[in-house]
C-alpha cells in the first residue's frame, strides 16, 4: 500500500450521542487520526443510505456511521430503524461487490469520548490498508 | 456500386485485418439467449446465424449516455472540455442487417436537420457499415412493410449477401466501402451475377407506410388506442431497443468542483415524459403515450420530415414484456381505422 | 380452461366483475395479458404452463381501476403479490375477485385467510437456472461479485422495464424521478446503474414476492431478479418476515424488533 495514502473518511453521526461523544474526545484532549470529516444529523434514523453512496461517489475512501445505543435514542426508536436499514444495506452492497470493511457502524454515546477515538483510529487504519476506494472510482470515472 | 465475391474464410481474414489498433470492430456476438453488437476479440465468436440483436447499433452513433461538456476545477484553474472537439474513434460495424443500416442512415439524416448534431455526424463519418443481407427472418420482422427489404443497400457502405457454398456476393456501395475493399483487395474475387432475391429470406408485406399514414391522419380521437394500450406497462424497452428512437434527456451531473452536462436516452412511454413543471401532463394516460409512439413514427415524422420512423426490425415486439407487438397493432390499424 | 371460461362468463353476466384480467393468446407461442369485458370474449382466456407473468402489476393502473371490479386469474406469484399489496394498504381483499385454478377447478379466494392459506400451500419455487445463479453468486468473493455485476449492469440502459413489470413498484413518482435532490443519477453509466439497482433492491427488501417478472422483462437479459430476491430473502432470514404471506404485517424496513441481531456494529 502507498505509505503516503491518507484515506478520506466521512462520518455520519447523530447529534445527541456520537457528536457529543466526539466533543468529549476533544475536550479530553485525546489525540486521534485527523482523516475524518464529521456530518451531524439529528438521529441515525435520518441517515439515508443514498448519502453513503454519494460520499463514495464523491471520493470518500471510508465511512463511519454512528449513533446512540439501542434504547437510548433521543427520539426513542430512530436507531432501531437505522439498524435494520444498515443490515440490509450492508448485505446488498456486499452482494453487489462493494467491500463493506470500508464502512464502520458504531454506537457511541455522549460519554464515550475514548470509544470515538478508537472507532476513528480503527476505521482509518483499516481503510489505509484497503487503499483508495477503487470500486467507486471506477464507476464514477464515466460521470464527470 | 461495384460488386465482388468473398469466401467465408476470407471474410474472417478481412475482419481480422481491419481490426487494427485505433479502429474498433463491432460484430454480433451471442451472450446467453441473446445476441449483441460488441467489440470483436475473437472472430470465431461472431454470430452469423442470428435474426436480430437484442439492442440496435444506434449506440454507435447516438450512445445511451454521452458527455456533451465537462468542467473541472484544478486548484483555482477552471478547465472546460467541449466533447464535440474530441474526435470519436474509427469504427467498423460488421454484420448489421439492412434494417439496421437503413435506420442508421435515417437517424443521421434526422440529426442533421436544422442545426446539425455534431456528435452524431462525427460518429457517422468515423463509422464504416458492413451489413449482411437477411437469409433468416422471424414473425416479428416487417421490413417490407416499411419500404425496405432483406437485401436493402440503403445506409450500408458494403452489403454482403450469402450466395451459397460458403461465398458472399459483395456490393461495395460508397467511397468508404471501396476504400475498405482496396485495403484488402487480394481477399476479394470477381463477382458472378447472382439472383440476389432468391438468396434472401421472405418477409411478407402486411401493409404500406402510406396506407398507415392515411389511416392515422384522422385517428387522434379514435377509440382504438384505449384497448390497444391496456397491457402496456409504460417502460422504455421498446424505445431503447429501437434503432430509430432518438428522444433524449439532458442532465447536469457532478459537484461544484467537477461535473458534466450529459445526454441519455429517454422514452415517450414514460409517464413523466411530458410532465410540465406546473404539474400538468398533456399525456396523462398510457393510451395517450401509446398513440404518440405510433403516430410519431408513422404519421408525424413522415409528414414533417418525410422520414418514416420505423424500419420494421421488430426489436420492440421482441423486447416488450407485455407483448404489445407493433406489427400486429399496425395491421389492426390498417384494418379498423376509418381514414379521414 | 372450460371452467375458466364459464366462470368468466358468470362473473360478467352477474355484474359481479366488470373486467376479467387473465392470459390470452399472444404473438406466436406466447401468452399475453388480456382484459375481458364482454361475455363473448371469455373464451379468449387461456390457462397453461406459459402463464407465468405477474398480472398483479395491472391492479395499480388507473385505466384498469376505472373499469370497476376486476377479477384476476391468479398464479401463486399473483396471489403473493395481492397479499403483499393488501399488507401495504394498496388493496383490500374485497376490491378484487381472486380466481385460482387447481385441477381444472376454478375457485375464488374470498378473504384474507383464504389468500394466506393459498400462499402457504404454494411456496416460492425458482426455476433451476435461477437457483443455480443464486448459488454461484453466493460462492463468489466480493471482488468477483463486483466484476459480475459491473459486467451485467454495463448493458443496462435504464429502460425501467424491471420497475414497470413489478406489482410492488407502484409509486407514482419513483425516486429516480425526483430531482430535488437528484438521488439517483439519471444517466445509464456505471454509477447511475449501480445507484438505481441498489435503490430498487433496498426498496424491495421484505416486499419482493420473488416472481421473477423483472428478469423476464429485462430486454438485455440481465438477471436483475437476483438483486431483489437477495434483499427480500435477507429480510426473511434476519427478521422473519416473508413478503406476500401475511395480509396484516408491518413493513420490514419501517418497523423493528428490539432484539434484531447484527454482528457488525462496534
Amino acid at each position: 500500500m502507498d505509505s503516503q495514502f491518507e484515506p478520506k473518511i466521512l462520518a455520519f453521526v447523530c447529534n445527541w450521542c456520537t457528536y457529543a461523544g466526539a466533543d468529549l474526545t476533544g475536550t479530553s484532549r485525546i489525540k486521534y487520526a485527523t482523516n475524518v470529516r464529521i456530518v451531524r444529523f439529528p438521529c441515525t434514523g435520518r441517515i439515508d443510505y443514498n448519502l453513503l453512496l454519494r460520499a463514495f461517489a464523491q471520493g470518500a475512501d471510508g465511512i463511519i456511521v454512528s449513533g446512540c445505543h439501542p434504547n437510548d435514542c433521543h427520539y426513542t426508536s430512530g436507531n432501531f430503524h437505522a439498524r435494520r436499514r444498515w443490515m440490509v444495506f450492508r448485505q446488498m452492497m456486499e452482494y453487489m461487490g462493494i467491500d463493506m470493511r470500508r464502512v464502520k457502524f458504531s454506537w457511541v454515546s455522549a460519554a464515550e469520548g475514548a470509544k470515538w477515538a478508537e472507532v476513528v483510529n480503527s476505521a482509518v487504519a483499516d481503510v489505509r490498508e484497503l487503499g483508495p476506494s477503487k470500486a467507486f472510482q471506477a464507476m464514477a470515472r464515466e460521470v464527470a | 456500386m461495384t460488386s465482388y465475391s468473398l469466401t467465408h474464410e476470407n471474410l474472417l481474414k478481412l475482419i481480422v485485418a481491419i481490426a487494427v489498433p485505433g479502429r474498433e470492430v463491432y460484430a454480433p456476438q451471442r451472450r446467453g439467449e441473446k445476441t449483441f453488437f460488441a467489440p470483436v476479440a475473437d472472430v470465431k465468436a461472431i454470430g452469423f446465424d442470428y435474426v436480430k440483436t437484442a439492442e440496435s447499433p444506434k449506440d454507435l452513433l447516438f450512445p445511451k449516455y454521452q458527455k456533451l461538456i465537462s468542467f473541472e476545477y484544478k486548484g483555482a484553474e477552471l478547465e472546460v472540455n467541449d466533447h464535440a472537439e474530441t474526435p470519436p474513434p474509427e469504427r467498423v460495424l460488421f454484420g448489421s442487417h439492412p434494417c439496421d443500416a437503413v435506420a442508421l442512415q435515417r437517424l443521421t439524416d434526422f440529426f442533421s436537420r436544422d442545426i446539425a448534431d455534431t456528435f452524431v455526424a462525427q460518429r457517422r463519418d468515423a463509422l464504416t457499415v458492413i451489413s449482411m443481407s437477411c437469409t433468416k427472418a422471424d414473425a416479428d420482422c416487417f421490413c417490407t412493410s416499411t419500404g425496405s427489404s432483406p437485401g436493402d443497400t440503403t445506409g450500408s457502405d458494403i452489403l454482403l449477401t450469402p450466395s451459397g457454398e460458403g461465398r458472399y456476393y459483395v456490393e461495395s456501395l460508397t467511397e468508404k466501402g471501396e476504400a475498405l475493399v482496396a485495403s484488402q483487395r487480394s481477399l476479394f474475387g470477381p463477382s458472378a451475377p447472382i439472383d440476389k432475391e432468391a438468396c434472401l429470406s421472405k418477409v411478407e408485406k402486411k401493409f404500406s407506410p402510406e396506407e398507415i399514414a392515411e389511416k392515422l391522419a384522422g385517428a387522434f380521437g379514435d377509440q382504438i388506442w384505449n384497448d390497444a394500450s391496456l397491457r402496456c406497462i409504460g417502460c422504455g424497452a421498446c424505445a431503447f431497443v429501437c434503432p430509430m428512437c432518438s428522444c433524449f434527456d439532458i442532465q447536469d451531473e457532478g459537484s461544484y468542483k467537477k461535473g458534466a452536462r450529459v445526454r441519455c436516452w429517454d422514452s415517450c412511454g414514460f409517464s413523466l415524459f411530458t410532465q410540465h413543471t406546473s404539474g400538468h401532463n398533456p399525456r396523462p394516460a398510457q393510451s395517450d403515450r401509446w398513440r404518440q409512439r405510433v403516430m410519431h413514427k408513422f404519421s408525424y415524422q413522415p409528414q414533417q420530415y418525410e422520414l418514416l420512423g420505423c424500419v420494421g426490425c421488430g426489436r420492440c415486439s421482441r423486447a416488450c414484456p407485455a407483448d404489445m407487438n407493433l406489427k400486429e397493432q399496425l395491421i389492426d390499424i390498417a384494418a379498423k381505422v376509418n381514414p379521414v | 380452461m372450460q371452467a375458466l371460461h364459464q366462470k368468466a362468463q358468470e362473473l360478467l353476466e352477474s355484474g359481479r366483475a366488470k373486467v376479467i384480467i387473465g392470459y390470452g393468446s399472444g404473438s406466436g407461442e406466447k401468452v399475453r395479458p388480456v382484459f375481458v369485458r364482454n361475455i363473448a370474449d371469455a373464451p379468449k382466456l387461456v390457462w397453461d404452463q406459459r402463464c407465468r407473468q405477474n398480472l398483479a402489476v395491472y391492479l395499480a393502473k388507473p385505466e384498469i381501476k376505472k373499469m370497476g371490479m376486476p377479477a384476476m386469474v391468479a398464479t401463486p406469484v399473483v396471489v403473493r403479490s395481492i397479499v403483499q399489496l393488501i399488507a401495504e394498504r394498496q388493496l383490500k381483499c374485497f376490491e378484487l375477485i381472486t380466481l385460482v385454478i387447481e385441477n381444472a377447478v376454478v375457485s375464488e379466494l374470498t378473504d384474507n385467510a383464504a389468500l394466506e392459506a393459498y400462499v402457504a400451500n404454494h411456496p416460492v419455487v425458482f426455476p433451476p437456472p435461477v437457483k443455480k445463479e443464486i448459488e454461484t453468486l453466493a460462492a463468489m468473493s466480493v471482488e468477483e461479485r463486483f466484476k459480475f455485476w459491473q459486467d451485467e449492469l454495463s448493458r443496462c440502459f435504464k429502460c425501467y422495464a424491471c420497475r414497470s413489470s413489478c406489482p410492488l413498484c407502484y409509486c407514482e413518482r419513483c425516486i429516480t424521478e425526483c430531482n430535488q435532490p437528484q438521488w439517483v443519477d439519471v444517466a445509464p453509466h456505471a454509477l447511475g446503474n449501480f445507484e438505481w439497482h441498489i435503490n430498487r433492491a433496498m426498496h424491495m427488501a421484505g416486499r419482493c414476492v420473488q416472481c421473477g417478472s423483472c428478469n423476464i422483462a429485462c430486454p438485455v437479459g440481465i438477471p436483475i431478479a437476483l438483486l431483489t430476491i437477495e434483499a427480500t430473502r435477507f429480510v426473511e432470514r434476519e427478521f422473519g418476515q416473508h413478503a406476500g404471506t401475511q395480509c396484516n404485517s408491518p413493513a420490514a424496513l419501517s418497523s423493528f424488533r428490539v432484539e434484531d441481531k447484527e454482528t457488525f456494529i462496534l
